[in-house]
């Protein structure tokens, strides 16, 4: 019990002199996060949306493999990533290992297969509410794929929070691919690992906390951005 | 601008797991007037519909249009019995049609807000889709249908469970769109609605076309015993 009350000092203590270090991991965990969150989005939603369109014989194991993929074990893609990123690897000569970008890489495999698999169960249902209308004005498979995505929006939101949830929190990939190095690559988890490896639980915890309240405030502000829960609105 | 009609379908067939729900079916459409398709529940009056529309996988038959598949879609639009609600804003349910054609937002606004008026939804524009009630809901998909102007519209069952203001407006609407020149086919289950509308009418009786004739021969003069017993309000089955 007396580790968790100087964990919240620790982390009260942390914001409130806006320790430097916290600034930079923290802004690093956001940019890490949504930038992978924003690529994956921007494959699995489509991809979600032409899984529920397209009609192909493959198509109910494609889906069944999406679904099992999104307990995909961060650690084993990180585990991948690393062997075609690292210097000796396949894409060794672009020296992406170690960098913010190859964490970006491996988040984004990570939440591709829950934001597509969510994506695909909210835009099925509007497909089939929609199906006889677009058939009928003659929508192109395109245009079927982007009306659906548009008007299925509010529910993809909840689709790209569900993939910001898991990488925000994810720490077994980026550490593999990132290696947790102070000013470069460190994030709030990687760095609550090192922190309780060292025996360090207040700063750990006080960490611990601030990512808990980061996740809290960007959810947050996304329900607030997008108006979701009110009356008379999708 | 050519034409789409006369049209014509031969054989047109729709199975569906092993049962005939229609055909086969030979049918002409001429290239004016308004057919209203009648029958009992069951008959396949809406499958015919939809078959002819090109919703249907045809199990045998075709459709003759006066020009190529393609654009022969294009110059036709359906009104669903229960109005496809797309999660938008009337006025941008109106537009999309045009939208997809590639029109710019701010004109296939424009033109909807036009076509909102036109059936008295203009006090409805910003309004979600869903807020909508039942009579509203198939006006709007109406000026949906009509936005594009269509050159012949099918219409399943437009007015089932809806109230007699509700119908009388959709009426009125369907006979502008009429004297606008457009062909309109229309199955319906209220024999009022049937006289008061229909140039021609075509009977469908399990599947296949019973009877088919101008309006005035078909209620004076039915030639089938089931046609006959269909006005007179008996039960057919």
């Amino acid at each position: 019990m007396w580790e968790i009350w100087q964990g919240i000092i620790a982390a009260a203590r942390l914001l409130v002199t806006l320790d430097a270090d916290l600034v930079e991991i923290t802004l690093r965990s956001l940019q890490v996060t949504l930038t992978a969150v924003a690529i994956g989005s921007a494959i699995a939603l489509p991809l979600g949306a032409w899984l529920a369109v397209q009609r192909f014989r493959w198509r109910r194991a494609v889906i069944a493999t999406l679904n099992a993929l999104m307990g995909l074990p961060p650690v084993v893609v990180g585990l991948v990533v690393y062997l075609l990123l690292s210097r000796s690897g396949p894409f060794g000569a672009l020296g992406l290992i170690f960098t913010p970008t190859a964490m970006i890489i491996a988040q984004v495999i990570i939440v591709v297969p829950l934001i597509a698999s969510i994506a695909h169960q909210a835009i099925r249902e509007l497909w089939s509410d929609y199906h006889d209308l677009l058939l009928s004005l003659g929508a192109s498979k395109r245009q079927r794929i982007a009306t659906l995505i548009w008007d299925a929006r509010r529910a993809l939101l909840t689709a790209g929070l569900a993939g910001f949830g898991r990488a925000i929190g994810e720490v077994g990939a980026i550490m593999i691919v990132g290696g947790n190095i102070d000013h470069a690559t460190r994030v709030l988890t990687t760095a609550i690992a090192l922190e309780t490896s060292k025996g360090d639980f207040a700063l750990a915890l006080g960490l611990g906390f601030v990512l808990i309240g980061l996740a809290l405030l960007v959810n947050y502000a996304i329900h607030a951005l997008s108006r979701t829960e009110r009356e008379g609105r999708w | 601008m050519s034409a789409i009609l006369p049209a014509r379908a031969e054989g047109l067939t729709v199975r569906r797991r092993g049962r005939t729900l229609v055909g086969p079916v030979d049918l002409d459409i001429s290239a004016e007037g308004l057919t209203i398709l009648m029958g009992p529940n069951g008959a396949g009056k809406t499958t015919l519909l939809r078959a002819l529309h090109g919703l249907e996988r045809l199990a045998a038959g075709r459709v003759l249009w006066g020009m190529p598949l393609r654009a022969a879609r294009a110059a036709q639009a359906f009104v669903f019995q229960t109005p496809v609600l797309l999660r938008r804003s009337v006025i941008d349910n109106i537009a999309y049609p045009l939208r997809l054609q590639g029109v710019g937002r701010a004109e296939a606004r424009a033109r909807a807000a036009e076509w909102a008026g036109r059936v008295g939804l203009a006090q409805a524009l910003e309004r979600p889709a869903e807020v909508l009630s039942g009579g509203e809901r198939q006006k709007m998909a109406l000026a949906r249908a009509l936005i594009r102007s269509p050159q012949i519209l099918f219409l399943d069952e437009p007015t089932a469970n809806l109230d007699g203001r509700s119908m009388r407006e959709i009426e009125a609407i369907l006979r502008e769109a009429r004297a606008a020149g457009t062909r309109i086919f229309m199955a319906t289950h209220n024999i009022g609605q049937a006289r008061r509308l229909a140039s021609e009418v075509v009977f469908l009786y399990r599947g296949r076309v019973h009877e088919a004739a101008t309006a005035e021969a078909f209620f004076d003069a039915p030639a089938t015993p089931e046609a006959a017993a269909f006005i007179r309000g008996d039960i057919v089955e």
